[in-house]
């Protein structure tokens, strides 16, 4: 068994957890203390770069990277900033990262709040904005305006590529629905046929859409699976609907299909986890009557199982944020949460059963789960 | 013409500590010279002040002498002080 790394972003700093067995879990950190730390994920196509998306205070966005799992870190020379205009925009903060195609080693994408997208190429030391998408003549519809975003700023998140083709290219954005390119970028296009926005006069609109969390299973390429504001759904292939794969309400009324984020199994592309937050009136997103429970479906979600062994089933009011939601490579798939309340929770048998394996953190922003080279 | 430039300690990451920084800048150098003094001597400080649009980020404060900066334009005189607040705030 490969070493299961767990990168922790939270709004104070960064953390490691660390585990040969994934029974026994050594916590490491915390570094860059005081930082706000968005997403950290360790590069898939030489499991050794690390790169980190931080803002601090008012001063404003960068990434860092690393090549020893955060012994030494070195700034990005170019941060992502968007083009000089005249009444430009400026990044707020770094949210999501993304390695490029297995093709491209060096190539990076950065998603930002306000909602922009950027591309290194040289491994995230210099980072351009993404033109075709930053600059497209429907991006202020596509958008919306500062209303629109969530209360901590609009995100542009989810960035996905093909792993058929590197010039495809998706992007979700709260609000704004989701896009794909298929030529590096250079024109985006919606593709949110079916997904509802309730919340909208017409509930199917083009775009306009609160995707959470769009995530692409390697396996079978052509199909998406997105925890949305709304719901959850699925798309089987290139250039189709999106299909509603909600689970029914539980007897007492309780939704199961509003959360953040969605987590996919490394081998088996009908498998995938979520957090299921109440939705009701002012929108609370705790787990619902205070019980915590992951829903897992094996069949790309026709039907859920709602997992709770080893959660706290009262008084637990848990919230995860949507990077905070992940699987590791393991037989059989460890799954893995982060609350804004600072636990860390892990499955080792494909979320079965929960350990707690790390309480008294800060808010936790991004659990990425990694096995470094 | 030399200037002193004084930073806080949320950019300790960028200058090793440092927070007291003296410059020579040529005749009739301007705030935006002083930040390109510090930029040389620590790079990527600048960004952490003013952002993509040239502008001083949102709750920076930057003081010449003892009144608060208009803009990067500011003339600055010989023997000034720059000094440059980052408020932190919130829990």
């Amino acid at each position: 068994m490969a070493e299961t790394v767990l990168l922790v972003g939270t709004r104070k700093g960064f953390w490691l957890l660390r585990s040969a067995d994934r029974q026994r879990w050594r916590l490491e950190g915390p570094q860059f203390l005081g930082h706000v730390i968005y997403h950290v994920v360790l590069d898939p196509r030489d499991r050794r770069s690390l790169l980190l998306a931080t803002s601090t205070g008012h001063l404003g966005p960068s990434v860092f990277r690393s090549q020893d799992l955060g012994g030494h870190w070195e700034e990005a020379a170019t941060p992502p900033a968007f083009r000089r205009e005249e009444g430009g925009r400026s990044v707020g903060h770094v949210f999501w990262l993304t390695p490029g195609h297995a093709s491209e080693p060096a190539v990076w994408y950065a998603g930002s709040s306000p909602q922009g997208l950027f591309r290194s190429e040289d491994g995230g030391a210099n980072w351009a904005p993404v033109a075709g998408f930053n600059d497209h003549p429907s991006r202020r519809d596509w958008c919306g305006g500062d209303q629109d975003g969530t209360p901590d700023g609009a995100k542009l998140h989810s960035i996905l590529v093909d792993p058929r083709d590197p010039r495809h290219l998706y992007l979700s954005m709260s609000g704004g629905g989701s896009f794909e390119s298929h030529d590096a970028g250079a024109d985006w296009r919606p593709i949110n046929r079916g997904v509802r926005a309730d919340f909208f006069p017409d509930p199917y609109p083009e775009f306009g859409q609160d995707p959470h969390c769009v995530r692409l299973h390697p396996a079978r390429p052509e199909r998406l699976f997105q925890q949305n504001h709304c719901g959850l759904f699925r798309r089987d292939a290139d250039g189709g609907d999106w299909q509603d794969i909600a689970p029914p309400a539980e007897a007492d009324g309780t939704r199961l299909d509003i959360g953040f984020g969605l987590a996919l199994h490394p081998r088996d592309p009908d498998t995938l986890w979520t957090f299921p937050m109440d939705a009701t009136d002012v929108w609370p997103r705790v787990s619902p009557g205070g019980r915590a429970r992951v829903l897992r479906s094996r069949d790309a979600g026709a039907s859920w199982t709602t997992l709770g062994n080893g959660l706290p089933q009262t008084q637990a009011w848990l919230t995860v944020k949507r990077q905070a939601l992940c699987a590791d490579a393991e037989t059989p798939a460890g799954v893995y949460f982060g609350t804004t309340s600072g636990e860390v929770w892990a499955s080792a048998d494909e979320g079965d059963s929960w350990t707690c394996i790390a309480r008294h953190l800060p808010e936790i922003y991004a659990v990425e789960a990694a096995h470094p080279a | 013409m030399r200037v002193t430039v004084r930073l806080p300690t949320h950019l300790d990451l960028y200058t090793g500590g440092e927070r007291t920084l003296s410059l020579t800048l040529a005749p009739g150098a301007c705030l935006r010279d002083a930040l390109a003094g510090v930029e040389a001597r620590h790079p990527g400080l600048r960004f952490r002040i003013v952002d993509e649009q040239g502008a001083i980020r949102r709750h920076i404060k930057i003081f010449v002498g003892n009144a608060v900066a208009t803009g990067l334009a500011q003339p600055l005189a010989e023997g000034e002080t720059v000094m440059v607040v980052a408020a932190l705030s919130g829990g």
